[in-house]
This record gives structure tokens, sequence and C-alpha cells, in this order.
């Protein structure tokens, strides 16, 4: 079995977000970049299966991202994952990226694409769903447990209130979420020097549009000074639940 | 000409959600001067229904199918996409949440339309065709356009308000042209747990975090619940260290809520935390540090011992009523 994992290279959680040239740019001065967490608990999952002997030829990994993203690649390929794809473009929207993906997706025959459910950035949700139409293969989001035994892959996908269990056909994306896997893994200083050797390589996009735009940006409206109330007058707390609040 | 709403139900029955999402959706159809399709798919009841004219949905589709009582994205994707050609949709409209996260990107697709996805308010020009959408998890708003003719959006829930208006809506049932090649994906078993208010619709939320410091602990969070018929969440390194389920951990990696009172309990406010919560209309933390990053993103703070603040509030809300 062969499995695509889709990643995404994201400014580290605790960035403080700034704009440039009249809000219509992100600021990337002095930012960290990591690789998205989704997609860190998934390419933990597909190497827990791969060490626990299940049959995986390879686990190549695939972003769509200018040369700067390289070191975020790189990381992936520490951490463990075999080989590695940069489709050299700026992602211009999901749309573009999807269509990036299934291109290089349809050449070779991968079993299992992982997406995560969202990039910690633009909080689309959007390009595991994208891929997978574009590819036509089924698709199964919320994906919170991925097992395979032999050549049968198991699911577990979390609904409102609930979970399910999921038999699908290969090939088949699966867009995760929480649950996949416990603890991301950090690159060991074997992994961050066999990663030197691994292909990482460089495609030339296709012709794709991109079909929205980020114009512009804003910080969210200041938030008024918290109402401190004293823990000795609890009344005041009350007061808030039935006349601000409006639940009492 | 149309706007489509997907709606979708938990065992035969709509949300709060599908509500803002006829009302948004019955707003936008009027600027444009064109209707509101509803589309349900799975069974659902005529009364039911029916509720969604109550909103402003001047037509209801009705899919019913036995395989499809559970999400099969494949499928649910050629019926909406074969509705929204039939109403000629300019505009779909989904949740921002489990399905309309599911569906919306594969129908896109389909329809080669730009998608919005989780946003907050009704556009801000028609033409460009530009809506407003959290990102960076609730770090930063954008405008975004939508360039192709045909547009997705995905709706973040509570950002718009319900609103009644006279029903004229009419029902219609209709047969979508399914094959095997749609039903890949097979349910095998289903676990849920029934009874138990959901997180994700509830409208009061008491949250715990370390500050707890143990899992005997929770008593009168689980009171201060029950008292103002709320849900229980909790924060991340809490569920990790397994001392309440993974279903309640809010924040980047676990569930994003928009309640209207959020009780933020000795949770410190880490920014990983706030994006999973920044949108509940009040925030109400209590903690023991006065410095603790959670009263620069509350509305109301105590600084105090949660064990010892938590019984006396409790007290003081039965005397109130
Ligand atoms: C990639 C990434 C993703 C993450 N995602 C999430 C996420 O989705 N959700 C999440 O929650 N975290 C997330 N985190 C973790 C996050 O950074 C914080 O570590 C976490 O939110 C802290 O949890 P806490 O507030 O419960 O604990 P702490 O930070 O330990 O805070 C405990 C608080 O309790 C107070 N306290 C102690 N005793 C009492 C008492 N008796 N009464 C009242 N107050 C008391 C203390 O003053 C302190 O402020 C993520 C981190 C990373 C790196
Ligand atoms: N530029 C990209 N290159 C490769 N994969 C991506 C890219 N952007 C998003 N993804 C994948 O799609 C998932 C969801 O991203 P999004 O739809 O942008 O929220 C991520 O977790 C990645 O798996």
């Amino acid at each position: 079995m062969k499995i695509l994992l889709c990643l995404s290279n994201v400014p580290d959680t605790t960035t403080k977000i700034r704009f440039t040239e009249d809000n219509t740019q992100f600021d990337t001065t002095g930012i960290q970049w990591i690789i998205n967490p989704w997609d860190e608990f998934a390419l933990t999952r597909a190497l827990e299966l791969k060490e626990k002997g299940t049959n995986i030829e390879k686990i190549t990994v695939i972003n769509v991202g200018g040369k700067a993203t390289e070191p975020t690649i790189r990381k992936a390929l520490a951490i463990g994952a075999d080989d590695a794809v940069r489709v050299d473009a700026e992602p211009a929207d999901a749309y573009f990226v999807a269509a990036q993906i299934a291109d290089f997706a349809k050449t070779e025959d991968y079993d299992i694409i992982l997406c995560g459910i969202d990039s910690s950035d633009y909080n689309g949700s959007l390009v595991g769903g994208m891929l997978a139409e574009f590819l036509d293969y089924p698709s199964v989001s919320s994906v919170s447990g991925l097992d395979i035994e032999g050549s049968e892959v198991k699911i577990k996908r979390e609904i409102d209130g609930g979970q399910e269990h999921i038999h699908t056909e290969l090939p088949f994306v699966a867009i995760v979420q929480k649950g996949i896997s416990l603890e991301p893994r950090i690159p060991s200083m074997r992994g961050i020097m066999m990663a030197r050797k691994k292909p990482l390589n460089v495609k030339t996009p296709v012709e794709a549009e991109a079909l929205t735009e980020f114009v512009s940006y804003e910080l969210p409206p200041a938030k008024s000074a918290c109402k401190m109330i004293d823990a000795e007058n609890l009344q005041e707390l009350v007061g808030v639940l039935q006349n601000e609040v409006k639940i009492l | 000409m149309s706007v489509l709403i997907y709606i979708e139900n938990r065992d035969g029955k709509f949300k709060k959600l599908s509500y803002e999402l006829v009302s948004y959706a019955s707003q936008l159809a009027k600027q444009l001067n064109i209707t509101a399709v509803a589309l349900s798919i799975g069974n659902v009841d005529e009364a039911e229904l029916k509720s969604l004219g109550n909103y402003g949905a001047d037509k209801i589709l009705d899919v019913q199918d036995d395989r499809l009582n559970v999400l099969v994205n494949k499928a649910y994707t050629s019926i909406i996409a074969q509705v929204a050609e039939k109403e000629g949709a300019d505009i779909v409209i989904f949740a921002h949440n489990f399905s309309g996260k599911a569906l919306a990107p594969r129908v896109a697709v389909r329809l080669k339309a730009g998608v919005a996805s989780g946003v907050t308010a009704l556009p801000g020009s028609l033409d460009p065709f530009t809506v407003q959408k959290g990102v960076f998890t609730g770090k930063a708003i954008a405008n975004v356009v939508i360039k192709s003719p045909v547009k997705v959006l995905t709706l973040f829930q509570n950002s718009v308000e319900i609103i009644e208006t006279e029903n004229k809506a009419s029902i219609e049932a209709f047969q979508p042209v399914l094959n095997d090649d749609d039903f890949k994906t097979k349910v095998l078993d289903v676990t849920k747990v029934t009874g138990k208010l959901l997180l994700t619709d509830a409208e009061i939320v008491v949250s715990g975090g370390r500050g707890m410091k143990d899992p005997g602990n929770w008593g009168p969070l689980e009171e201060l619940a029950a008292v103002l018929g709320g849900a229980m969440a909790c924060s991340r390194p809490v569920s990790d260290e397994g001392w309440r389920p993974h279903d309640e951990h809010v924040g980047q990696t676990g569930k994003i809520i928009a309640p209207n009172v959020y009780f933020a309990l000795g949770i410190s406010g880490a920014i990983q935390h706030l994006g999973g919560v920044s949108s509940s209309k009040h925030i109400i933390a209590i903690n023991t540090d006065k410095d603790a990053p959670i009263f620069e993103s509350a509305d109301y703070g105590v600084v105090g011992d949660v064990q010892k603040v938590l019984p006396a509030l409790i007290q003081a809300i039965k005397e109130a009523r």
C-alpha cells in the first residue's frame, strides 16, 4: 500500500497575526513555520501503521508551495516520511491546491490519501474534499481512527454525538481530525541526518484556476475590558446572568 | 435562479443551525431577488420539513432513501449537484460543521464553484461577491471574493440571527439518480449518545482546565451545568490526562464552539484554547491568578478558587430563581 500525505505549511500556532500593504497581505516577517498540526498527527499515524508491520510500501509527502516551505517538508522527512514532492507554486486557493495534488496523485497509484480537517492559517476545511472529487475517489471526513488489517482499511468517523465504523474501497481520501494519533513525533538526530538524503522532488504546476481571492484582512474588534467581580459578591455575577447573558 | 441550502438532520430532527442557515439564505435570496430552496436528505417527517418555511424557505425538496440515513459523501454530493442543476442554483449553502465540511468541497468541484468556508455574515458586496470569514483560528477576519459564477458558502454557527417569517413553503419529493459507484463507503455500525445535550448544540457551556487539579474535583462544574442546563467541556491537557472524555475537548485541536455563554474554570486561556471558544457571546472566567491571560478574553472575571466560588455561585443562582 502507498500513502500520500498532504502537508500544509503554516505559522506556529502561537504567532501574533499582523498584516501589511493596507491590510491586504499576511505579514510573514519573523514567522516560525510548522507542519499543520493535523498533518503532523496524520503522519504520525501513517508511521505507526508502517511500524506495526502493515504492508505499507512508502509514505510520500506532498506540499503545494514556494521554495520557502522546504524546511517544513524536510521536517516531515526527518520524522519518517520516505519521499516528498513540492509543487512549485504559491497556494492561491483550495481549488488550485487540490487541482495540483490531484494531478500528481493521478500519476501514481496511492491507496490512501491523508489530509487534515483544516489548515490553521486560512481554516478552509476544503482541500481534502476537493481533491477526492477531482480524483473521483470516495472520501471519509472527520476521521478519528485509521487501521489497516491485511488489505482491509478500518475507519472510525466522528459524527454529531457519536461514532461510526466505516468500510471503504481503495483508493480513498481520509480527512483526519482529533484522535487519529495521540502525540505527534519529533524528529530524531538520526532522522534529521537521513532526511537530507531522502528525495524531495520539485514538480512544475499544471494549469489551474483559483476561484476565490482573499482581498483584505481585519483584526477582530478589540474586546472591552473584562469586568472583574469580587468573589465575595457573587450576587453581582447572578445579576449578569439575569440581565446581560439572560439565562436565568 | 436560486439559493440552495443543504439541511442535515439528526435522527429526523433539524437543529438550530439549520434554521440559521435558512434565515441567512432567505435574506440573501431577497437581496438577489431569487428563491430560497432547502434540500433535506434522509428520513424526516412532513411537519419537520414544513418548519423550514417558518424561516423563509420558498420550496423544500425532500430526498428519502434508506441508503441515505448515514452520510455517504459521494452519494450526497451527487444529489446536491443534481438539485443545484435542476434549481439553477447560483449559491449553495452548507453548515460549517461535520456534514458541511464533508460535502461543500466535493459539491464545489462538481459545480466548478469557489468556496468561502466558515462565513460569519451576509455578503458585504454582491459584485464582486465578498464575504467575511474567520482566519488564523479566530485571530483575524478575512474578506474573501468568490469569482466563479456559482458560489458555495459554509456558514459558521451562531453568527446570524434566526428570523421567523410567514410560511409559504411547498414540499416536493425529489428522486435522484444514484449508482453503485456512489456507495463505495459503508457504515458498519454506529454508536450514539442519546439524551445528552451535545457540546456543539449547547447555549451554555461549563468548561474546566488543569486548574481543577484532579478528576475527582468536577462535582461543582457538573452541578453548575445541571442547574443551568448546559453542556460540559474541558481544555486539552484535561482530556489528554483522561480526566474528562475526549469529546469534551475544545480548542484549535478539539471542538470549535460558539455558545451564548462559556464558563472558563481553572483555564489559563492559551491561544490554542481560545481558538475554539473565542466566538462565544459571553465568556465568564474564574481563576486564582489575577494575571491569567483568560481575563484578557473574558467579559466577566472572578479571581478565586473554583472549588470555593462555584458552590457559592450555584447557591446564589438557586436563590435567585
Ligand atoms: C498545536 C497545539 C494545539 C493545541 N490545542 C489545544 C486545544 O485545542 N485546546 C486546549 O485547551 N489547549 C490546546 N493546546 C494546549 C495549550 O497551549 C495549553 O497548554 C492548554 O490550553 C492549557 O490548559 P489549561 O488552561 O487547562 O491549563 P494551565 O495552562 O495549566 O492553566 C491552569 C489554570 O488554572 C488556574 N488555577 C489553578 N488552580 C485553580 C483553582 N483552584 N481555581 C481556579 N483556577 C485555578 C491557574 O491559575 C491556571 O491559569 C494546544 C497546544 C499546541 C502546541
Ligand atoms: N498548500 C498545500 N499543500 C499540500 N496540502 C495542503 C495544502 N493546503 C492544505 N493542504 C491539505 O489540506 C488540509 C486542509 O487544508 P485546508 O483545506 O486549507 O483547510 C491540510 O491539513 C493539508 O492536509
